[in-house]
């Protein structure tokens, strides 16, 4: 345990140290990558207390496609942030008191990582010990997720869902999704990559690779880390590359046009769908074992298939949809063009 | 365990001390080298022989299938992190970030100014 | 000291979701906010997480057993939080992406990213407006 402690310690060391380094860094660009790091080295210390699909999920969401996102917003708005920050001490009051009252709570808290805490009491011991004969998968997180607790998963997907139509709402302009709208290049922000022919070789034999993992992780998520979330973000992440390196007016055709909102909307139908055949069979809702009564556990097998397929759908639709419409952006305002020569 | 074993257990301790020692040797060169390209040079090294070094003495530890996998990973390592380095010297490059070490001919320098005239003319 | 000894991992984690509220309540760019925002997010996720850790246990994945079904008496730890925590962090983004997309909107509509600035934006609009209903009434 010392030495699990130990590797631990270290990567916490590093956590603050970065944590501290985006507060100061006051160009935002360098703040956004370091959150990146943040955000990697923590999937090692989620690796460490035993979570490795949320760890997956980290990596790719916080490493890679948030990352994105942050950098395409930059290029929108301002780099550089103003110096000094409003209200220090208040600030600092607000914060002192906060954290002294979360740790004064974590006092009455049990050991960390004992076996007797009150978390592993009730529901989860259950999952422990029977999902391999209710739902009879290896990664009990699968189970849990697809099929214990469904409902909260389908709440999740719609918030994704809910988030992706509100980020379109809010970036559409008129004939943005209509094909061939872009065929004027917009004005390129970062010419030189597009200029790099070693940077173009590689990504184009990576992209077919990047795309299979994707499916992979997709279908073996039942018997390891992996599932719909991590493979929809992967499989959105392929494109990513391409319309980083390419640029959005080459990416446009592929993944611009109503088919993309449609796949936004079918995986939670499909999610949804689901539900509502076991409703139709007279089961509770999201019950698979609906699906091939008279064999509960391959019910289970082909309900969680199905629900993590529609996850899939949506989160990679999602995803694309929130990228595109923040690289097709023209930067407008007071200082454009500030960025890049 | 059987001899065998035992020495690949050796081989694989060895060979991470070893890409440990060139993690090292990267991180102090990131902090004492001159300039942003060197600097690069310098991280480069952690990501191709660091990393194939503790990967490959992980090899010597693990089953078949897991030594696959860890080559695998290493070869999407040294693909993406050496293009990585190559992309992010090509753009500063292209941005006029200077050489700054007196040992060496600032050409990026004379690059900029030539192409600055021809720009001109 | 004990205590110390058996709950510093929560500590830890609690003073990095500190340094990211503090980021939101005292920075002004919002992008930065949304920067301190995402460590918060970060270190809650973090906090669930820990919780779910059982000492010398394994990750929620059955290891084979010895009857060639599954090992039903290693530990294993929680999977309830991963569960809700790994949803969690793709709702974070897609909401984070929300975010964003009101900064880029709000850049459009004030010409800045910064607080201060645009409550000063406003203040001047609605002090203009307060004028012309002062010239109004006087005429």
């Amino acid at each position: 345990m010392i030495e699990t402690n130990s590797i631990a310690l270290v990567f916490f060391a590093f956590l603050l140290v970065i944590g501290v380094a985006v507060t100061v860094q006051r160009n935002l660009f360098a703040a956004s990558m370091l959150t990146g790091i943040f955000s990697l080295v923590s999937a090692a210390l989620f690796t460490l207390m035993d979570a490795v699909d949320v760890a997956f999920t980290e990596a790719a969401v916080g490493a890679g496609f948030s990352t994105v996102l942050f950098l395409a917003t930059l290029a929108l708005t301002k780099d550089t942030e103003k110096p000094g920050v409003k209200r220090p001490f208040a600030a600092t009051f607000v914060v002192l008191l906060t954290g002294g009252a979360l740790i004064y709570g974590t006092l009455d808290m049990p050991a960390w990582g004992t076996s007797e805490a009150p978390i592993h009491a009730h529901t989860a011991s259950y999952f422990v010990t029977h999902s391999i004969t209710d739902i009879g998968l290896p990664n009990i997180v699968t189970s849990v997720l697809a099929s214990y607790r469904g409902y909260d998963t389908f709440g999740e997907l719609l918030v994704v869902f809910t988030a992706g139509t509100g980020v379109t709402l809010l970036m559409q302009r008129k004939g943005l999704f209509r094909p061939g709208a872009l065929a004027i290049p917009p004005k390129s922000r970062a010419p030189y990559v597009r200029e790099m022919p070693v940077v173009r070789a590689v990504a184009k034999t990576m992209l077919p690779f990047i795309l299979l993992f994707a499916l992979y992780v997709q279908a073996h998520g039942d018997f390891g880390p992996g599932g719909g979330f991590q493979a929809g973000v992967i499989f959105a992440t392929g494109f990513v590359l391409y319309g980083l390196i390419w640029g959005p007016a080459k990416l446009q055709p592929i993944i611009g046009g109503r088919p993309v909102q449609g796949l936004m909307a079918s995986g939670v139908l499909l999610y949804g769908g689901v539900g509502v055949f076991c409703l139709l069979m007279g089961y509770p809702f999201l019950d698979y074992s609906a699906l091939t009564p008279d064999h509960p556990v391959h019910g289970q097998h082909y309900g969680i298939f199905l629900v993590e397929l529609g996850v899939g759908i949506t989160v990679s639709a999602v995803m694309l949809i929130i990228y595109f419409v923040f690289s097709v952006r023209p930067r407008v305002g007071r200082g454009a063009g500030e960025l890049g020569p | 365990m059987s001899i065998v074993e035992t020495i690949m257990q050796y081989i694989g301790a060895a060979l991470i001390l070893g890409g440990s020692v060139f993690c090292v040797i990267g991180a102090i060169g990131v902090i004492r080298l001159p300039d942003f390209y060197s600097r690069c040079h310098a991280a480069g090294v952690t990501d191709s022989a660091g990393a194939a070094g503790v990967l490959f003495g992980l090899c010597f530890m693990s089953a078949p299938l897991i030594a696959f996998k860890l080559i695998t990973i290493l070869a999407f390592l040294w693909l993406s992190s050496s293009v990585a380095t190559h992309a992010l010297v090509q753009a500063a490059y292209a941005r006029g970030v200077r050489v700054e070490n007196p040992r060496v001919k600032d050409w990026t320098h004379g690059q900029e100014t030539s192409a600055k005239k021809e720009g001109e003319a | 000291m004990t205590q110390a000894a058996h709950l510093w991992h929560y500590w830890l984690i609690i003073v990095l979701g500190m340094l990211g509220l503090w980021v939101v309540i005292a920075k002004r760019h919002y992008v930065k906010k949304l920067l301190g925002l995402s460590i918060f997010q970060v270190s809650v996720i973090m906090f669930y997480v820990s919780m779910g850790k059982v000492e010398g246990g394994t990750a929620p994945v059955y290891l084979p057993g010895e009857d060639g079904g599954v090992d039903l008496t290693a530990a294993y730890s929680n999977p309830l939080p991963h569960v809700l925590m790994l949803t969690a962090i793709v709702v974070g983004v897609a909401t984070t992406a929300l975010g964003l997309a009101l900064v880029v909107r709000i850049r459009e509509a004030y010409g800045t990213s910064e607080e201060d600035e645009i409550a000063a934006a406003d203040r001047a609009e609605e002090d203009e407006l307060h004028r012309q209903e002062l010239a109004e009434e006087a005429l």
